[in-house]
């Protein structure tokens, strides 16, 4: 079990912004009144996407059992990060203390039937209470079976979700990256006078493989990816992120401590983007450029970004008369919020409320500087206190995380999902175009007023009130 | 009977199995204004809360006493009573269960004492109902905490015989159902209606298809379930006519009621196929005095044309089912019925309706173990859950999803399998996927002198 003064000092993260207020993201739970994952949860969803290694939760079946194969991050070849493996603890483990010798067992058994380059070890919160020490079990099975073996001690009730991510990366970085150089630098595939530059992408997840909308740009660009942590990285990827010239810590703060420690420890500099929206992605390319500072990669990035905003824009412009004025409630958590409004605002709709739960004061300031300084800021997240922004704010579409869908359409909202279990990937200037078609698709759909509308025989009585009352009544009038 | 083969390996691969607080969660949700709270840290709620998003579609309640460093060294004591406290104030629900997890159950939680310890503090909500139930995930699975919670839920809320203002009887329509967790909302609705044509009143208990069943309600939003067994219903299941049990895994709990209320008690191990629903339908008849309606019997007859029509694809085929006891058995026994050969069977747990089942082993595994056993024993047909789908698409056979979860289907808990016509379904269902597939394929043969493109020749090649 890690101590409380392990845990005290992975909250001090200095490099986030919410160290120095009140720490929303990261504050106790309340009995009865919580939600959100735990420290397991974090740490597994920030690592899971490593596709070659075999990641083994280490507790009793609730941990794994209804956790595996549940997020949309894909891969580009190997498949064995879809493979749930657990020691699924018994009574008799427990109480006979026979999990640590479970846990080696199982660490032989998943190298043997897979090879995996690599085996991550989740601590869960029963063999962290029982004290089973994974550190030396992960240490003895390396060197039994000439695998690496990385001990993630991230028992649930350490503390909440954020708190895994940042367990998650600090393992990393404490035990696997600088493990191993990078193979060199493939110069002879480059078109000539291209000079190829390495770099990280950290908190990039693939989702629903987007991040492939954004890699052949950077590609044209000269940049080779190192590693992306952790959306289709390999183990061999993350031990070599230490030789990068450049990190960059996309949309989530979650794990802002590996940039920060990997700048501390290897001098590499950081910064922040985002691949949401023409904005943004022009944005981030353009900071690549900067940070390397290479007089012949700027000139390229911006014939790119200038080529493909062109391009997009062309192709939006029909989609964008469609949904241009219609009004979005956008409630995600932290950065997310103001990449996803600048997207929007490419398309012309109107972001009426936008949610700041876990924004930092910083986000906040950029959020007021895209949409005013009167933008309604959503504190509370709840079902009831969305709906009703909703409607006060006659929002014509939600947009939030998959847990909120079933809010929405039992209240008969058009919704769009944009965490991380959906199915489609909105990064890069490509990925704008499949914004706009699940947008309208929702929007659009003749289903909502067959939902909204009563039944027949029971039309005197009135329906459940929604935001379009009042297109409704006219129409009726008309 | 069946040997059964217990786990003898190190590593889960590929987990069938779900949880023991799963399944009490899922056996709560069934009870009107609910609220199932799980005793553990909070990721043991939020990853059984996806789990049944993904699988119902639709939003579930289920709190947490979000155990931290300190409380799991030190004693959580406190945020089980504080937890209880903070639903009942703010939710004002009509049942809170406490629910235990492998955490709370190593740490040494004593979940009864604290609804004591609650009920004294706070006797300002003696209205609402408390249940605590022990449901550590390192034993058992779903349906075994479904069983759990349902045993002490009678033990908690249903009064003595003696005690009871009523007797067996009173209500005459009235008949109990204990329903196992094989039983989908859509089953549940089927069997609803078939008592209902019998003139009887059923109560259901737990009824998902109340709470369960994908309605759009008028209330837009609820922090507890809305519909399901109503818990003052709870206390009147002493005056009923009769009690059924659906499901070995209920036996306990169906004992404990015929024991605490002197209501006579029926057992049915499954309802699916012709044998087991002409019991029920027999049953049905007999306890309500009126003739078999004719519309059952025309279904009755639609059922064996259809038993006909489909045993030219079933029979003989090797199936491999991967399920909790209750539907392992339910489908072996309702395959075999139709001259198929289950060659592989799978269980989540131990259970001892297993030995029964009609296969010569039982493997207590995982999928890892449906997959390479089907692999041995040339399956050609998967049954199991929406996680199975993979391991059907590895070995090159169809599946039929069935069980917990189905996320890669939509409608999965809605579907009826039960009584002739859910049986007529399934048959359907079972047949469609093995039409064109359950023959073997001749290769093709490639000519050497045939004008066709060589790359393509090359595709048709790799694929074999």
């Amino acid at each position: 079990m890690k101590s409380s003064k392990d845990i005290a000092e992975l909250l001090d993260e200095p490099a986030c912004e919410h160290n120095k207020k009140e720490k929303s993201g990261c504050s106790k739970p309340k009995p009865g009144s919580a939600a959100g994952g735990c420290a397991f949860d974090g740490a597994q969803i920030a690592l899971l996407p490593i596709a070659d290694v075999a990641h083994i939760v280490h507790g009793p079946i609730a941990c794994a059992g209804s956790s595996w194969d549940n997020r949309g991050t894909r891969s580009s070849g190997a498949q064995l990060y879809r493979i749930g493996m657990t020691t699924d603890l018994t009574e008799q483990d427990v109480i006979m203390g026979r999990s640590e010798k479970r846990l080696f067992h199982a660490i032989k058994q998943a190298v043997e039937t897979y090879q995996p380059p690599a085996v991550f070890v989740y601590n869960t919160c029963v063999p962290a209470l029982v004290g089973d020490d994974i550190n030396a079990i992960c240490k003895s099975a390396a060197e039994r079976w000439g695998v690496p073996v990385v001990p993630i001690d991230c028992a649930g009730f350490y503390g909440t979700k954020n708190l895994g991510n940042r367990i998650a990366g600090d393992a990393m970085v404490n035990q696997v990256i600088g493990t191993r150089d990078p193979d060199p630098a493939p110069q002879h595939l480059a078109p000539p006078g291209v000079k190829i530059h390495d770099v990280n992408l950290i908190g990039e997840y693939n989702i629903a493989g987007e991040f492939w909308h954004v890699l052949p740009l950077l590609d044209e660009m000269g940049l080779r990816v190192l590693c992306t942590l952790s959306g289709d990285a390999r183990f061999h990827e993350v031990q070599t992120m230490h030789k990068a010239e450049v990190n960059m810590m996309v949309c989530s703060k979650a794990m802002v401590n590996v940039a920060r420690r990997l700048n501390k420890e290897y001098g590499t500099p950081w910064f922040e983007g985002s691949f949401y929206g023409i904005t943004d992605t022009s944005q981030a390319l353009r900071d690549f450029a900067r940070v390397i500072d290479d007089p012949d990669l700027t000139a390229r990035t911006e014939a790119i970004v200038a080529r493909e905003e062109a391009r997009i824009r062309a192709e939006l412009a029909p989609w964008k008369e469609r949904l241009s004025g219609k009004r979005v409630l956008l409630f995600t958590g932290g950065v997310k919020s103001w990449s996803v409004i600048s997207a929007l605002q490419d398309l012309g709709m109107v972001v009426v409320a936008t949610g700041t739960k876990k924004s930092t004061e910083e986000d906040k300031a950029r959020i007021r500087e895209l949409m005013g300084e009167d933008t309604l800021m959503i504190e509370d997240g709840s079902p009831k206190a969305l709906l009703k922004i909703v409607r006060d704010y006659k929002a014509d579409i939600l947009i939030a995380g998959g847990r909120n869908m079933y809010t929405a359409l039992k209240a008969r909202i058009p919704f769009l999902d944009i965490n991380q279990e959906r199915e489609f990937g909105y990064e890069g200037y490509q990925g704008m175009l499949e914004l706009v078609r699940q947008l309208a698709l929702t929007l659009e759909s003749p289903v909502w007023e067959a939902v909204r509308a009563p039944a027949p025989w029971k039309a005197h009585k009135p329906a459940a009130r929604t935001a379009n009352d009042e297109s409704i009544a006219n129409a009726r009038a008309a | 009977m069946a040997e059964i083969v217990k786990r003898n390996k190190a590593l889960s691969v590929s987990p069938l199995k779900a949880s023991q607080p799963m399944g009490g969660s899922l056996a709560c949700l069934g009870f009107d204004r609910a609220m199932p709270m799980l005793h553990g840290s909070q990721g043991c709620t939020a990853f059984a809360k996806v789990f049944f998003v993904r699988h119902f579609r639709e939003p579930i309640p289920l709190q947490t006493t979000a155990m931290d460093q300190a409380s799991s060294v030190l004693g959580a004591d406190e945020n089980v009573i504080e937890g209880i406290k903070a639903i009942a104030e703010k939710s004002n629900p009509a049942l809170i269960m406490v629910l235990t997890t492998g955490l709370a159950e190593t740490q040494g939680a004593d979940v009864h004492r604290n609804v004591r310890e609650f009920r004294a503090k706070y006797p300002e909500y003696e209205h609402i109902a408390v249940v605590a139930v022990n449901t550590p995930d390192f034993t058992g699975c779903v349906e075994t905490g479904y069983a759990a919670a349902i045993y002490e839920l009678i033990n908690a809320l249903v009064p003595n015989a003696g005690d009871a203002p009523g007797k067996p009887g009173d209500r005459q329509r009235q008949i109990n159902v204990l329903v196992s967790p094989m039983l989908t909302p859509g089953d549940l609705e089927a069997l609803r209606h078939l008592i209902e044509q019998f003139n009887l009143r059923p109560l259901i208990l737990p009824d998902l298809s109340e709470s369960l069943d994908g309605c759009l309600t008028d209330d837009e939003f609820s922090p507890v379930t809305i519909g399901g067994t109503s818990v003052s219903e709870v206390y009147t299941l002493g005056e009923a006519k009769a009690t059924l049990v659906i499901g070995p895994s209920l036996r306990k709990a169906g004992e404990l009621l015929e024991q605490r209320t002197g209501v006579t008690t029926h057992y049915f191990d499954h309802l699916y196929g012709l044998a087991a629903n002409d019991a029920l339908v027999a049953l049905l008849a007999e306890l309500s005095e009126m003739p078999v309606p004719s519309i059952i019997e025309r279904q009755r007859s639609q059922l064996q044309d259809a038993m006909l029509d489909t045993h030219f694809m079933l029979g003989q085929l090797r199936i491999a089912i991967a399920a909790d006891p209750d539907q392992l058995n339910a489908f072996a026994q309702f395959v075999t019925g139709m001259g198929a050969e289950v060659v592989v069977a799978i269980s989540a747990a131990n259970a001892p309706i297993l030995t029964q089942i009609p296969v010569s082993s039982v493997k207590i595994g995982d999928l890892e173990d449906l997959e390479q056993l089907a692999k041995e024993s040339k399956a050609q047909l998967i049954i199991g859950n929406s996680h199975a789908a993979a391991s059907a698409e590895r070995l090159g056979v169809p599946i039929l999803r069935a069980g917990f979860p189905l996320y890669d289907i939509i409608g999965g808990y809605q579907k009826t399998w039960i009584g002739y016509r859910g049986s007529r379904q399934a048959l359907f269902d079972l047949a469609n996927l093995v039409i064109n597939f359950a023959h073997e394929e001749i290769d093709p043969y490639y000519s050497p002198y045939a004008q066709k493109p060589a790359d393509e020749a090359q595709g048709h090649l790799s694929c074999h």
